[in-house]
C-alpha cells in the first residue's frame, strides 16, 4: 500500500468539498477499495471517509418508501429494514460474511457497481431512486454497465429510496470461490407490474429481464417463466460457468424467487 | 470405558492451548534486532528470455541495502531432485538445474529472477517494482498443455530437453506383454480418460524464512516454514550454498500447515541466508498469499487413461494406465517420485488383480512446480481405479459393492505381493467395507433417495475402497528405486535428573499433534504422567537427524524410533535398579513406573532410578556410564498399508447443478490407534480436502500460462458449509506386523479415499435421474454438472 491522507468529514457538504481535491477518492466501507490499495492497484492520495456523516446513515420509512443512507452497513440494513422490506433485509443479510456486512455499505456497493454484487439487483429490481449529493437518479438510469454508473465527477451517493412492493424476494447462486453472486435475481411485484433484476450474469452488469417481467406480470407464478428462453448472447462466460449456464440460472432463480416471494 | 491417559486415550492436544490463545510462535512472529526485509521479483510471464536487468535505479532507492539477480547465484549449486527415476529404455531422467534465482530464462509466472533487501518492507516493495520496471524479458510462447509439450520439440521449457519430458517410466516393464495379452483376451474392457486436477496447497500460514549470519563464529541460522528441517539443512549446506553442515542451524518453529508444500527447499531460503551474510543483518521474508498461489509447489495434475479388463461377472483381470504427470517448470525435491513410486505401485488397489501395468510420462511445462500434496500419488491411483471400477459396474449392470467384495484380497492371502511389487503385510478389506455399509445404512438408501426426490433433488451414493502405502519408507528399497536419501527417523529420549523427560524427535509437527500423542506413548511405556514428557522438534541444533513429516510417517517411523529409545532407557534402568536393589539384572522387572525384584516387594521408582543415574553415589560406575539418555534410529522394514471404505451420499440440484455432500461415512483400518480424537481429526481434515478437490478446487492456467485462479476470488476452498458432519470409524484394526506399535498412519487417508467416492456419488445420482453421464472431471462444479445434464 502506498501512503495516503485520510479525512473523515461529518457533513455531505464538507465531504463534497474535500472530494474536490486532486487525487481524492471517497471511501465508504472499503470492501473493494482497501484490498485494491493493498495490492497497489490503486493509490489515491486522499481518502475521504463517508462513514462519519450522520445524515448518510440509517434506515427510515418516509415519502416514497424506505430510505437507506448510503453509509449504512449491510448488517444494519439486514436488521433494521426487516420489518419494512424483508426481501431487501434478506439480501443485505446474505452479502459476504459477517465481517463484510459490518463494514460494507450500500452506497459503496452501488457506486462500485460490481457486476456480481447483490445490491444492484435489489436497487434496480425495486425501481428505487438513488440520491446523490447533487440530484435524484432513477435506478433504471443509474446502472450503466459493469463498474459504470451515472455518477459524475465529484458526485457521490448519499442514499437510496426503495418503494415497497407487495411481494419480493432475492435468490442468488453463489460463485463457489468468492461467494459473490454467480447469478442473482431480485423479483418484486408492484401494482404496476413485476420487476426482475439480474446480477452476476451479464457483461453489461445488472439488468432487467424483460421477458420474465412480462410473463410474471401476467401470472406471478414460477410456472410462468419455466419455458421462457433467456438470451445468453451478452452473458458472462468464465471459469465458473458458461453463458448458457448463467442464462439457465436466470430462469431457474427467477422461478425460485417467485416461489420465495409467496 | 475409554482410556483417560496413555496409548489409546483421546488426550487433548496440548499444543492447541498456545495455538488457540495466540501464543504460537511462527516464523513471521519473530522480531530480530537489526532485521531487514527481502522482497522477491517474480516473472509476470510464463516463459521468457531475460534480456537485461538494470539494478541501478532500484539499488539507489531509499532504504535499499542490496539487490540480487540470477547472475549472483549462477555459480552456486542447484536445488536437486530427491529421486532419480529411470525411463523404460534405461535412460536416466532429465534433471535441469533449479537455481536460487532464475538466470537466463524465466519459466513460470511467479518464477523469481531478482530480489531486493531493504530497511523496511515498503521500501523493498517499492524497489522490487522499480526492478521489475527496469527488466527486459522477451516473452516466448508458453508451454502449458502436456500433450503439446511432448509433441513439440521446437518450444522447450529447458533448452537442453528437446521433448520437455523428464522421463517415460513403466511399472513394471517386464509385465507389459502379459498385461496386453490379458486385455486382448478379456471378455470386457472398460476405458476411462480423466484428469486429476491440479491443487494449490493453501497452508494457512504462507511460507516465511529468516536468514541470520553470526560473523563471530561463522554460523548461519535459517528459521523457516519447513516440514523437515534436517533435509532443508542438508540441501542448503551440501548442494546449494556449500555451507558446512555443522555451521548451519535450521529451525522450523510453529508451522501453520504444510500438506506437503513445506517439505521442499525453496530458493527464497537460500537467498535470505546469502543476503544475511552479505549484510551482517537478519534478512526476513514472508510470502504474500498471491506469492503462495504462484510459487508453492502445487499438487496432483495428472491426465490419465485407465483401462480395466474383466470377465462378465466383474472379476478383474488387468489394469492398464497411461498417465501424463505435470512437474511444472522445475523439479521440486520429491516431484519425480510422486507420480511413479507413490502412484504406480498402488495401481493394484486392495484387489487380487493378476496383471497391472502403469506408464507415466512426466512433463515440464511453464507452470509452477508440482510435487507431493497430501496423499501424493496415492490419491491419483485411487481415483483412477475407483472411478473405472464404477464405470465398469454401470456398463455391465453390476453392483459396485459386490464387485469390490469379490475382488478383494482375502485375509488368508497376507503377506500379499501385488503385481506392482508391494508386499501388503496385513489388512481386512471385507471388514471395512461391511462396517461402512452398516454405518451408511446402504439398505435404507432407496428410501432416502425417494425422500430427496420429494424435495426435487437427485440423490446418489458413491463408494471408494482405498489402500495406500505410507510410513515412508524402507531405505534399502527406496535406494534401489532411486532415492538420494534414506527415510529412517530418529529420536532421543533424555530422562532429566528429576525424572521428567525431554524427547527430541526428527518428525516435525505442523498441526498434527505430535506433542500430545508422542508424550502419550512415552508416558504409557514408562508408567509416568503425560505431563512429565515434553516433545522437542523442529530445531537441527537440538534434535537428532530425522527426515521430517510427510507420507503419514511421523508415528510409524519416528514414533517407533522413539519407542526403541524408550526400550533402551528401560534396559539401562534395569541395570541401575539391579545394582541398587542388590539383585541379578535378570530378576528385575519393569511395570507401572517401577523397577521391582521379581517375587519380592523390593522396588525402585522410575524417578529414583533417574536421580541415581545423574547423582551416581550408589551406582555401578565401573560397568555402567552415568546419565539416562538414549537415541534410536529406526528404518522401517516395509511400508505400512492403511486401507478402508468410504461411502458418500450427495444431492444434486437439477436446476443449478449444485452438488451437496449430505453424508460421508469412513471405515478405516489404521492398525492400532494411539489417540482416537487426533485420528478422527486427521480423517476430517483429509476428507475435507478430498471434497475440496472433488467439488471445488481448480487450478487453471490459461494458454499463456497466467494463473486464472490465483486468489480466493476464483480458487474455491472448502468451507464449513461445503462439508457434512463426518461419520468416522477406525474399529477395524489389523495391526501392522512389522513395527512394535502396530500402527499404520492416518494423515493422508481422507484425502486419498474421498474424491472418487464423491464423484461416484454424483454420477450415481445423475444416472439414476435419467442422465446418462459416464464422467465429469473434477472439480465437479455446478456449471460442469449442469453441462453434463444438458450437454
Amino acid at each position: 500500500m502506498h501512503n495516503f491522507d485520510f479525512v473523515k468529514p461529518s457533513s455531505i457538504a464538507e465531504a463534497a468539498k474535500l472530494l474536490g481535491q486532486d487525487g481524492a477518492q471517497p471511501l465508504s466501507g472499503g470492501q473493494t477499495l482497501m484490498p485494491t490499495m493493498k495490492q497497489r492497484l490503486a493509490a489515491p492520495s486522499v481518502l475521504v471517509s463517508l462513514t462519519g456523516i450522520d445524515e448518510m446513515k440509517g434506515v427510515c420509512m418516509g415519502d416514497g418508501g424506505l430510505h437507506v443512507g448510503a453509509a449504512t452497513a449491510h448488517a444494519v440494513v439486514a436488521k433494521d429494514a426487516a420489518k419494512h422490506y424483508p426481501a431487501l433485509a434478506a439480501l443485505a443479510g446474505g452479502i459476504g460474511d459477517p465481517a463484510v456486512r459490518s463494514r460494507g455499505t450500500i452506497g459503496g456497493s452501488i457506486a462500485n457497481n460490481d457486476p456480481s454484487a447483490c445490491y444492484p439487483a435489489g436497487v434496480l429490481g425495486s425501481g428505487s431512486t438513488v440520491v446523490t449529493n447533487k440530484r435524484k437518479i432513477a435506478a433504471d438510469d443509474y446502472f450503466q454497465g459493469m463498474f459504470t454508473t451515472a455518477l459524475e465527477e465529484g458526485e457521490f451517493v448519499t442514499g437510496v429510496t426503495f418503494p415497497i412492493p407487495a411481494k419480493a424476494a432475492y435468490v442468488k447462486f453463489n460463485q463457489p470461490a468468492s461467494r459473490f453472486a454467480l447469478t442473482g435475481v431480485f423479483v418484486a411485484k408492484f401494482k404496476s407490474g413485476v420487476r426482475v433484476a439480474v446480477t452476476g450474469a451479464s457483461n453489461n452488469g445488472v439488468f432487467r429481464w424483460a421477458e420474465g417481467e412480462a410473463a410474471l406480470s401476467k401470472s406471478f407464478s414460477a410456472d410462468a417463466v419455466k419455458g421462457l428462453a433467456v438470451d445468453d448472447s451478452d452473458m458472462i462466460s468464465d471459469l465458473h460457468g458458461t453463458a448458457a449456464y448463467r442464462a439457465n440460472l436466470v430462469r431457474v432463480l427467477t422461478g425460485r424467487a417467485v416461489t420465495a416471494a409467496g | 470405558m475409554p482410556k483417560d491417559h496413555g496409548i489409546g486415550a483421546s488426550s487433548k492436544r496440548r499444543e492447541d492451548v498456545r495455538f488457540l490463545t495466540g501464543e504460537g510462535v511462527y516464523t513471521d512472529d519473530m522480531a530480530l534486532h537489526g532485521q531487514t526485509y527481502a522482497v522477491f521479483v517474480r516473472s509476470t510471464v510464463a516463459h521468457g528470455r531475460i534480456k537485461s536487468i538494470n539494478t541501478k535505479a532500484a539499488a539507489s532507492m531509499p532504504g535499499v541495502l542490496a539487490v540480487f539477480t540470477g547472475e549472483d547465484f549462477k555459480d552456486v549449486g542447484g536445488n536437486p531432485a530427491g529421486w532419480l527415476i529411470k525411463s523404460r529404455n534405461g535412460e536416466p531422467m532429465r534433471e535441469p538445474k533449479r537455481p536460487v534465482l532464475a538466470h537466463g530464462k524465466v519459466r513460470h509466472v511467479g518464477d523469481v529472477y531478482a530480489a531486493v533487501v531493504a530497511e523496511t518492507y515498503q521500501q523493498a516493495k517499492d524497489a522490487a517494482q522499480q526492478l521489475a520496471d527496469d527488466t527486459v524479458i522477451e516473452e516466448l510462447p508458453a508451454i502449458i498443455d502436456m500433450a503439446k509439450a511432448l509433441a513439440d520439440s521446437s518450444n522447450r521449457v529447458h533448452d537442453e530437453i528437446p521433448d520437455n519430458q523428464c522421463y517415460d517410466w513403466g511399472w513394471i516393464e517386464d509385465n507389459r506383454a502379459a498385461v496386453d495379452a490379458a486385455f486382448k483376451s478379456a471378455p470386457h474392457v472398460t476405458t476411462l480418460e480423466l484428469v486429476n486436477n491440479r491443487l494449490v496447497p493453501n497452508a494457512m500460514e504462507p511460507r516465511a524464512s529468516i536468514g541470520e549470519y553470526f560473523p563471530g563464529t561463522g554460523d548461519y541460522k535459517l528459521t523457516t516454514t519447513s516440514q523437515n528441517p534436517h533435509l532443508t539443512r542438508l540441501l542448503v549446506a551440501a548442494f546449494v550454498l556449500g555451507i558446512p553442515e555443522n555451521k548451519l542451524t535450521v529451525v522450523a518453529p510453529d508451522v501453520g500447515g504444510g500438506f506437503g508444500s513445506k517439505i521442499y527447499h525453496y530458493g527464497e531460503e537460500a537467498l535470505v541466508l546469502a543476503a544475511s551474510k552479505l549484510l551482517g543483518r537478519p534478512v526476513r521474508w514472508t510470502a504474500e498469499r498471491s506469492e503462495s498461489f504462484l510459487s508453492d509447489a502445487h499438487g496432483r495434475d495428472h491426465v490419465t487413461k485407465i483401462e480395466l479388463a474383466c470377465d462378465k461377472e466383474g472379476n478383474f483381470l488387468a489394469f492398464r494406465t497411461e498417465t501424463m504427470a505435470n512437474v511444472g517448470a522445475y523439479l521440486s525435491n520429491f516431484a519425480t517420485v510422486t507420480p511413479t513410486f507413490l502412484h504406480g505401485t498402488l495401481m493394484a488397489g486392495p484387489y487380487k488383480v493378476p496383471h497391472v501395468y502403469v506408464n507415466v510420462k512426466t512433463v515440464f511445462t511453464n507452470t509452477a512446480p508440482v510435487d507431493a500434496y497430501r496423499g501424493a500419488g496415492r490419491p491419483e491411483a485411487t481415483y483412477s481405479l475407483e472411478r473405472v471400477i464404477d464405470k465398469m459396474c454401470r456398463e455391465l449392470g453390476l453392483d459396485p459393492f459386490e464387485v469390490r467384495r469379490k475382488n478383494f484380497i482375502t485375509t488368508d492371502m497376507f503377506p500379499y505381493t501385488t503385481p506392482v511389487a508391494l508386499v501388503y503385510d496385513t489388512g481386512n478389506y471385507h471388514a471395512t467395507l461391511d462396517k461402512a455399509m452398516v454405518m451408511a445404512d446402504v439398505a435404507g438408501f432407496a428410501k432416502r433417495r425417494a425422500e430427496s426426490a420429494k424435495r426435487g433433488k437427485l440423490r446418489g451414493m458413491g463408494l471408494s475402497t482405498w489402500i495406500e502405502a505410507c510410513g515412508i519408507a524402507p531405505s534399502h528399497l527406496v535406494g534401489i528405486l532411486g532415492s538420494r536419501v534414506g527415510l529412517y527417523d530418529a529420536a532421543t529420549v533424555r530422562v532429566n535428573a528429576t525424572g521428567n523427560i525431554s524427547v527430541m524427535v526428527g518428525a516435525h509437527s505442523h498441526g498434527q499433534g505430535h506433542e500430545t500423542v508422542f508424550a502419550q506413548i512415552v508416558a504409557d511405556k514408562l508408567g509416568i504422567p503425560e505431563s512429565s514428557v515434553a516433545i522437542v522438534h523442529g530445531d537441527t541444533s537440538k534434535i537428532p537427524f530425522g527426515m521430517g513429516s510427510y507420507g503419514s510417517r511421523s508415528l510409524a517411523v519416528c514414533g517407533v524410533a522413539m519407542t526403541k529409545a524408550v526400550d533402551k532407557i528401560i534396559a539401562k534402568g534395569k541395570k541401575i535398579a539391579a545394582h541398587m536393589l542388590e539383585a541379578p539384572e535378570g530378576d528385575i522387572t519393569f511395570a507401572d513406573g517401577k523397577f521391582s525384584v521379581a517375587g519380592t516387594d523390593k522396588a525402585k521408582t522410575f524417578g529414583e532410578i533417574a536421580f541415581s543415574a545423574y547423582v551416581p553415589h550408589n551406582y555401578p560406575l565401573e560397568t555402567l556410564e552415568p546419565g539416562l539418555e538414549e537415541t534410536a534410529f529406526y528404518d522401517p522394514a516395509n511400508f505400512t498399508y492403511p486401507a478402508g471404505a468410504y461411502i458418500c451420499e450427495v444431492e444434486v440440484d437439477e436446476g443449478t447443478g449444485k452438488v451437496d455432500v449430505v453424508a460421508f461415512h469412513c471405515a478405516d483400518d489404521f492398525g492400532n490407534v494411539m489417540n482416537p480424537m487426533i485420528v478422527e481429526g486427521q480423517v476430517h481434515g483429509g476428507v475435507g480436502q478430498g471434497i475440496g478437490q472433488a467439488l471445488l478446487e481448480s487450478t487453471t492456467y490459461d494458454e499463456n500460462g497466467q494463473l486464472l485462479t490465483g486468489s480466493y476470488m476464483d480458487y474455491a476452498m472448502p468451507r464449513a458449509d461445503d462439508v457434512p458432519f463426518y461419520n468416522v470409524d477406525y474399529s477395524c484394526q489389523t495391526a501392522c506386523t512389522h513395527n512394535p506399535l502396530g500402527v499404520k498412519g492416518c494423515g493422508e487417508a481422507g484425502a486419498i479415499g474421498s474424491p472418487p467416492a464423491v464423484v461416484n456419488a454424483v454420477l450415481d445420482a445423475l444416472n439414476a435421474g435419467g442422465y446418462k453421464v459416464d464422467h465429469i472431471d473434477m472439480p465437479v462444479s455446478p456449471g460442469r454438472v449442469w453441462q453434463a445434464m444438458n450437454g
